[in-house]
């Protein structure tokens, strides 16, 4: 092997890696959420379509699977750790990360630094990625302005999930986006009350936990407007599964909604 | 007995269940909502408010010693007689003493959380004391022989018609079913036992360490009866309710009633600084300040330190929707609710109260209400660790814990294991069983956005 055929692959690889990491700093990572990848893929396909229109490439990194929350607030925190230590690797070499799921982005911005909080190094990495990371309705009303598909509006109640409002401190977003394609809100008289999911809560509690649905949905029903909208899997998946038989509201996330109805 | 997850769920059920239980918790819970918002908006800074409550708190908290000397100090100086006590057994020790000292066959007692912590009323009354409670709420689940279910409305789940059904069956009172009507009715049972009472007990709702008083926030009048009118006052206080000072005090009290019932200030707070003096017209000839650590001191210094700074109001049971539908009797203990949960672990053990960390959806609202802020969530979060920790959840839910987080972390065994799921989801319908709702859950989908994503990258890249 002759000295150019080694400069040449050293060049090669220095330009390949360059180029790379380049379009990695103009890329959104789309963080699915484990919820969304294995169980609303619909949701994930409308948060591409509508992140695409900011001009942005959107990659989605095959390494990631679950930030670790369901095992950080059941306690189990070496557990958790293992998920977000994965998920930071895997998160991290991109320019901004977007999650169509408000408790997980919370988790990543907010929690990850107590699951950190004697590993400094990891601590560091985390709030490097908890810097960049966005929420989906966050990112998009950042981003990009829609408009509405129809001139007939479109009547909606919302649920702000718990841990997006609370922890990540969402709240105008969703509604803003909302309000551009068309949708005419109607606020339930506790938009900001839990649906009862709060993970395996739904599962160790749940008599409670359905009881605690059966008013969310209560509530939505008198706004009359037949559509709630949230935008979180958890929410979701927790009311759609308990919905009385024959309930015509329908339930869905924002991202699905965002793209049905913007123009 | 242990309330484990399947105590807390049968008491829940029963609550969720029985529609006038229900009605009863809808009625009065939105009403402390909805009164404690107007009150903290009326408040020109109410987090500024909040914010200094915080400081006060905490600070005090930090170099409680030195300010509970303070108060003993100056207590004492007003001819008060200050009693410490450890444990529930030495408080129950140190009234009976007064009592066969005073020959009591009635006490009259105003409301106090820390003498339900510490059984105080059964203590004496194995004693062959008759005790008597005198808040209206006390005096209706006395005499209904049942538990508080909040921690400031201990009878929140009975309704007009459930009381006048009480009244009639054990105080031989024929009354309609109007909250007036029936407030005068305990009202005229309890005159005679204010008035023949030998004891009065009451709680205190603060400490000022400054001049050694202690301070009664009610609003029936009955706590000012009881430390008035009968000769000898027992007022029991937990070590860490304690202000520094009257400023100190004044936040606080600016506080309290407006979380608690959203009043700006209760219709009574009396403030008791010593017996009465020569010149007095009436009060106790005696007054005797237990302080009652039962486990407080023992948060110093740890994670749990900040809820000590806890005030007692009860917004916390109001706000928290696992409360709203399971109803106060579920925590099987005298605090309830989002601090319940947290407190009653702390000070009577976690392997005695494991469901209590677990009956939440960690939906944070009742840190948003706190007037202390106090971060409820986050310690429920470290009692669940403590849990695990310590050996109290489950061996198959530590394996199924352990087994789906091994599993979540690789891409393809987490596709293995959703997909597992939704053959589990099949068969429940195609055999058309129902497995506790799980049969009603979305179904895992067949192709996930992994599977989905090649195709939509690519046409990214036609596009570019």
């Amino acid at each position: 092997m002759n000295h150019t055929h080694i400069w040449v692959i050293i060049v090669e690889h220095t330009l390949q890696t360059s180029i790379h990491r380049h379009q990695m700093k103009d890329t959104i990572a789309l963080f699915t959420t484990c919820m969304v990848d294995q169980m609303f893929p619909e949701i994930g396909v409308a948060a591409v379509n509508l992140l695409r229109r900011t001009g942005r490439k959107v990659a989605f990194p095959p390494e990631q699977t679950c930030c670790g929350q369901p095992f950080y607030n059941s306690g189990f925190w070496p557990q958790a750790r293992d998920l977000a230590k994965a998920t930071i690797q895997a998160l991290e070499p991109y320019h901004a990360v977007v999650i169509p799921g408000g408790s997980c982005a919370g988790m990543i911005r907010v929690e990850y630094a107590h699951l950190f909080e004697d590993q400094p190094d990891w601590r560091v990495r985390a709030a490097a990625l908890g810097a960049k990371t966005f929420e989906f309705s966050e990112y998009l009303a950042a981003n990009l302005t829609l408009s509405p598909k129809s001139e007939q509006p479109t009547p909606v109640t919302y649920h702000d999930s718990c841990h997006m409002l609370r922890v990540a401190g969402i709240k105008h977003q969703p509604r803003q986006l909302l309000e551009q394609v068309g949708c005419q809100i109607t606020e339930m008289r506790e938009s900001e009350r839990c649906c009862g999911f709060g993970g395996l809560f739904s599962v160790k509690m749940q008599p409670v936990s359905k009881a605690m649905t059966a008013e969310k949905l209560s509530q939505a029903n008198q706004t009359a407007t037949g559509l709630l909208v949230t935008s979180d899997p958890g929410c979701l998946m927790q009311m759609r599964a308990n919905q009385p038989l024959g309930d015509p509201l329908r339930i869905d996330h924002l991202a699905v909604v965002l793209e049905e109805l913007a123009a | 007995m242990k309330i484990d997850n399947k105590q807390f769920l049968n008491t829940a059920q029963q609550t969720i269940e029985d529609p006038v239980l229900q009605a009863a918790y809808d009625k009065a819970i939105p009403r402390f909502n909805s009164s404690r918002q107007d009150a903290f908006a009326l408040v020109p800074d109410v987090e500024e408010l909040r914010r200094e409550l915080k400081a006060v708190r905490a600070a005090t908290i930090a170099d409680l010693g030195t300010h509970l000397q303070t108060f003993e100090r100056n207590a004492q100086a007003a001819g008060a007689v200050v009693h410490w006590a450890n444990h529930a057994q030495q408080v129950g020790q140190i009234v009976l003493d007064i009592a066969r000292r005073r020959r009591a066959k009635l006490i009259a007692k105003s409301k106090s959380m820390v003498t339900e912590e510490l059984h105080l009323n059964q203590v004496l009354e194995s004693a062959g004391i008759k005790v008597v409670e005198t808040d209206l709420g006390e005096y209706i689940i006395q005499l209904a022989n049942e538990r508080p279910s909040h921690i400031i409305g201990p009878a929140i789940h009975k309704t007009a018609r459930q009381v006048r059904e009480l009244f009639i069956e054990k105080l031989h009172q024929r009354v309609d079913e109007d909250p007036a009507a029936l407030t005068d009715v305990a009202r005229h049972a309890l005159r005679e036992i204010f008035i023949n009472a030998d004891i009065g007990i009451s709680g205190v709702n603060l400490g000022v360490a400054e001049t050694g008083s202690v301070v009664l926030v009610t609003n029936e009048g009955n706590g000012r009866m009881v430390t008035s009118l009968p000769p000898v006052h027992i007022a029991v206080m937990g070590i860490e309710r304690l202000a520094p000072d009257w400023g100190a005090a004044a936040v606080w009290l600016s506080l309290l009633a407006r979380a608690a019932t959203g009043q700006a200030m209760s219709i009574y707070t009396s403030v008791i600084t010593g017996p009465a003096r020569a010149d007095d017209l009436d009060g106790p000839k005696e007054v005797h300040i237990i302080l009652v650590d039962n486990q407080r001191s023992a948060q110093i210094g740890t994670k749990y330190e900040e809820i000590l700074q806890c005030i007692r109001c009860g917004a916390c049971l109001a706000a928290c929707p696992v409360y709203g539908e399971a109803g106060g009797h579920a925590y099987h203990s005298p605090y309830s609710g989002p601090i319940g949960a947290v407190i009653s672990p702390l000070l009577f053990g976690l392997e005695n109260y494991p469901a209590l960390p677990q009956a939440s959806s960690l939906c944070g609202a009742c840190l948003e209400v706190c007037p202390v802020q106090i971060d409820l969530p986050r310690m429920l979060l470290a009692l669940r660790v403590d849990s695990v920790e310590q050996g109290l959840v489950s061996p198959p839910m530590v394996a199924a814990e352990k087994i789906s987080a091994r599993m979540m972390k690789k891409p393809g065994w987490m596709q293995f294991f959703f997909k597992t799921g939704r053959i589990g989801q099949l068969m429940l319908k195609l055999f058309n069983i129902s497995f506790n709702g799980f049969e009603n859950y979305p179904m895992v989908s067949r192709q996930s956005f992994r599977d989905l994503w090649k195709r939509m990258e690519a046409d990214d890249d036609r596009q570019r």
